[in-house]
């Protein structure tokens, strides 16, 4: 599953307008072979990603299911004990507090991410000289491993020796503590994460603008609509279903944030950025909770899941289909 | 892209191994065809891999049909490998611990209980800590102590007396005050702000980390805050700050290193990464408050429970942990000290020079500081107390409050 993957969940345009197709009528010369050899077709098409889907995603999930209702360190044979791991999350004030970490992440994140994306895909969609390589420039650091981003930043950010402060000190302000104060220690995370993300926000926005037709800014520009007005009313509603994708991606990563987080404070200072899926290696690697870690990655699992099909039903309200 | 998917995954794939290590795991019998066994280590990371190479060599010279083939991690990654690999039934034959998990691990059945065939080879103490009911379940592969280190140039150029083995905590505060010149960017002392120098600073000090019955913590005291004191004092005085890079890894020996730190203290397995540097240093005994406490780590090598070749694997982690050829290697490399019972063995080691001192080494094993260990939450009251020793350092609390809520904290994990 690549985040590049077209996204299923949006509904096809002519699907939600036309009524569902009725099915044609089973033709009385088809025969029952041809129809077994028919779904074994659409089976084989299916296979190359199925296999890796139940192998790697369904499987686990279910063995995490199991593993959610019993005791285990890893080491020792599994205890069954029920749901206790559910109930002693839900009764330890820390679940709450990684819960709350996340949705900060998101909070700060999301905003950043999508009007940066939004800003870079609109000056890179006008002619400019070397756009293409502008493009890539600003893409590259979406395939750049997380680990080499992260010490990156954390150079950057060195409170006392990082480009940043010593920046920061040069027009006379006093640089924060980033990731050793624990007031900064997620902002850092957030700046970080949506200097990643840039680029995939702006090839997303920037496929939703080309694909908006032209007329719609020359009848605009006719009628004496300025650039705002334009922007207004034409790119942002016409951009609605990437912008949708957008955040439907951008949250359902969010809430699993994990690799910047490990890589640059380990959750620290005094566990002031731990968030749900630091929570979760914690307990399974050094805590031997491995019970208490999987039923947290179905609590997770079940938030994601109750944010994602939210914003489907809410979509009806702002996402604009041409 | 999906990390609770990935969470998941792994974990399924770890139940998997596991069913499958069961299932491929035939009864363990003795055979005079070839072996392979394998040693996953981090005892050798970091300077020692061909020291350990050697040892192996050795070994299967010696051993003709017995192979061993060494994985070798870093000490920071090698428990989460090691729990991975146990959980997942791909654990080496033979593979290290330490004497804080020790206990952990045999409760759980990882480790086999060993017929050790010299008992007598090794020193009797450090033996003991790995029996369990009369049984042997791990062999002691080296010991170290950790010790203070000091840059003799700083204190010629200071004017000041050496360390020596009468001094107390108010000795070494004048002496970094004195070294510290912050505009130079030389400090006088560095002692890491962590679990493993705070218990060993309540010893200093009288106090200690739990109760007797072990069940509750007992280092909220004013000898214990006094301790922390001491502990988080250094930082942005003598010591750096955080902000100014204290904590993060090698932090302290590269300061050494350059020759901008007056005091230091870590382990004497620092030796050979000193041995070449362009000023004058040597060793003392750590100085104490009321007591003499110094902190004495052990390493250990298991032989896996599940293991297929139990009696070849321990013939290795026999000759690992008590052959000549190993002492031999250890004192010559200074890697740490060999848990030889033999004194005479380790006389080459205080011939040696870079530390001159070495006899501080023998000396720091007059008082030793423990580390406290409990049956459940041991890894979780670490993380605890260094947490809130660290708020401490920030000033983000005062010593008190940090140790008053480090107390209760700790204190509810162990009620379970």
């Amino acid at each position: 599953m690549s985040i590049l993957t077209p996204p299923a969940i949006l509904p096809d345009a002519t699907a939600a307008a036309a009524p569902r197709p009725v099915r044609p009528a089973r033709r009385a010369g088809r025969s029952r072979a041809a129809r077994i050899r028919y779904s074994l077709t659409v089976l084989a098409f299916l296979l190359p990603s199925a296999i890796p889907l139940g192998l790697f995603v369904l499987g686990p999930m279910i063995a995490a299911a199991w593993i959610s209702l019993h005791d285990w360190n890893l080491i020792a044979p599994m205890r069954f004990v029920g749901v206790d791991n559910f109930a002693q999350l839900l009764a330890d004030p820390a679940t709450g507090e990684v819960f709350l970490h996340t949705v900060g992440y998101i909070v700060g994140y999301l905003p950043l991410v999508y009007i940066g994306g939004l800003l870079l895909a609109l000056a890179l969609n006008q002619s400019l000289r070397g756009r293409t390589l502008w493009r890539g420039i600003y893409f590259l650091p979406v395939v750049t491993s997380w680990i080499v981003v992260a010490i990156v930043w954390r150079w950057l950010l060195n409170p006392s020796t990082g480009i940043v402060n010593t920046a920061l000190a040069a027009v006379g302000v006093d640089g924060p503590g980033w990731w050793t104060d624990p007031a900064w220690a997620m902002p850092s995370i957030v700046i970080a994460s949506a200097w990643k993300d840039l680029g995939f926000v702006m090839v997303i926005l920037l496929a939703g603008l080309q694909s908006i037709n032209p007329d719609l800014y020359d009848a605009a520009r006719v009628d004496g609509a300025g650039a705002w007005r334009r922007l207004v009313s034409i790119t942002l509603p016409m951009l609605s279903p990437s912008t949708f994708f957008v955040v439907v991606i951008s949250l359902i990563n969010g809430f699993q944030v994990f690799d910047q987080v490990y890589a640059m404070t380990g959750g620290g200072p005094g566990g002031a950025s731990q968030v749900v899926v630091q929570q979760i290696y914690d307990l399974t690697f050094r805590y031997g909770a491995a019970g208490e870690a999987s039923a947290l990655s179905w609590m997770l699992f079940a938030v994601i899941l109750a944010v994602t099909v939210a914003q489907i039903i809410g979509q009806k309200r702002w996402v604009h289909y041409a | 892209m999906n990390r609770t998917l990935h969470a998941a995954a792994g974990l399924a794939g770890i139940t998997a191994l596991l069913l499958a290590g069961c299932a491929t795991q035939p009864a363990g019998e003795t055979s005079t065809e070839d072996v392979t066994i394998t040693y996953s280590n981090f005892i050798s990371n970091g300077g020692n891999e061909e020291n350990l190479a050697a040892i192996v060599e050795a070994f299967e010279a010696e051993n003709p049909g017995i192979t061993v083939e060494v994985t070798t991690l870093p000490y920071a990654d090698y428990g989460t490998a090691l729990q991975t690999d146990l959980a997942a039934g791909t654990v080496a034959d033979v593979f290290d611990i330490e004497y804080a998990n020790y206990a952990a691990y045999q409760a759980n059945g990882v480790l086999a209980p060993l017929e050790v065939s010299t008992p007598d080879a090794y020193r009797p103490s450090l033996l003991e800590a790995y029996s369990t009911d009369g049984a042997s379940y791990a062999l002691p592969s080296s010991f170290s102590t950790v010790v203070m280190f000091y840059n003799a140039d700083l204190f010629d150029a200071a004017g000041l007396e050496y360390p020596s083995a009468g001094w107390t905590w108010d000795d070494e505060r004048a002496a970094a005050e004195a070294l510290t010149d912050e505009a130079a960017g030389v400090w006088g002392d560095h002692q890491p702000v962590s679990f493993y120098e705070y218990y060993k600073v309540l010893a200093q000090n009288g106090e200690q980390f739990l109760a007797d019955d072990g069940t509750s913590v007992a280092f909220n005291t004013p000898g214990g805050i006094e301790a922390a004191e001491w502990l988080v004092g250094k930082s942005g005085t003598v010591m750096p700050t955080i902000e100014q890079g204290q904590g993060t890894p090698d932090f302290d020996t590269n300061l050494f290193l350059e020759g901008k730190l007056g005091m230091l203290h870590t382990g004497i397995w620092m030796f050979g990464a000193f041995a070449d540097v362009p000023f004058a240093w040597d060793i003392a005994v750590e100085p104490g408050n009321t007591d003499q406490a110094s902190a004495v780590f052990s390493n250990a090598v298991g032989v896996s429970a599940a293991s297929e070749n139990v009696e070849a694997a321990t013939k290795w982690a026999e000759f690992l942990t008590s052959s000549q050829t190993m002492v031999d290697i250890r004192l010559d490399a200074g890697w740490e000290l060999p848990p030889v019972a033999d004194e005479q063995a380790l006389a080459t080691y205080l011939e040696k020079d870079k530390p001159a001192n070495r006899q501080a080494v023998f000396d720091s094993l007059d008082g030793v500081a423990l580390p406290p260990v409990v049956a459940v939450g041991q890894t979780e009251m670490q993380d605890i107390i260094g947490e809130e020793l660290v708020e401490a350092q920030a000033g983000r609390k005062t010593v008190e409050e940090a140790l008053a809520s480090a107390e209760e904290r700790i204190n509810a994990l162990l009620a379970g």
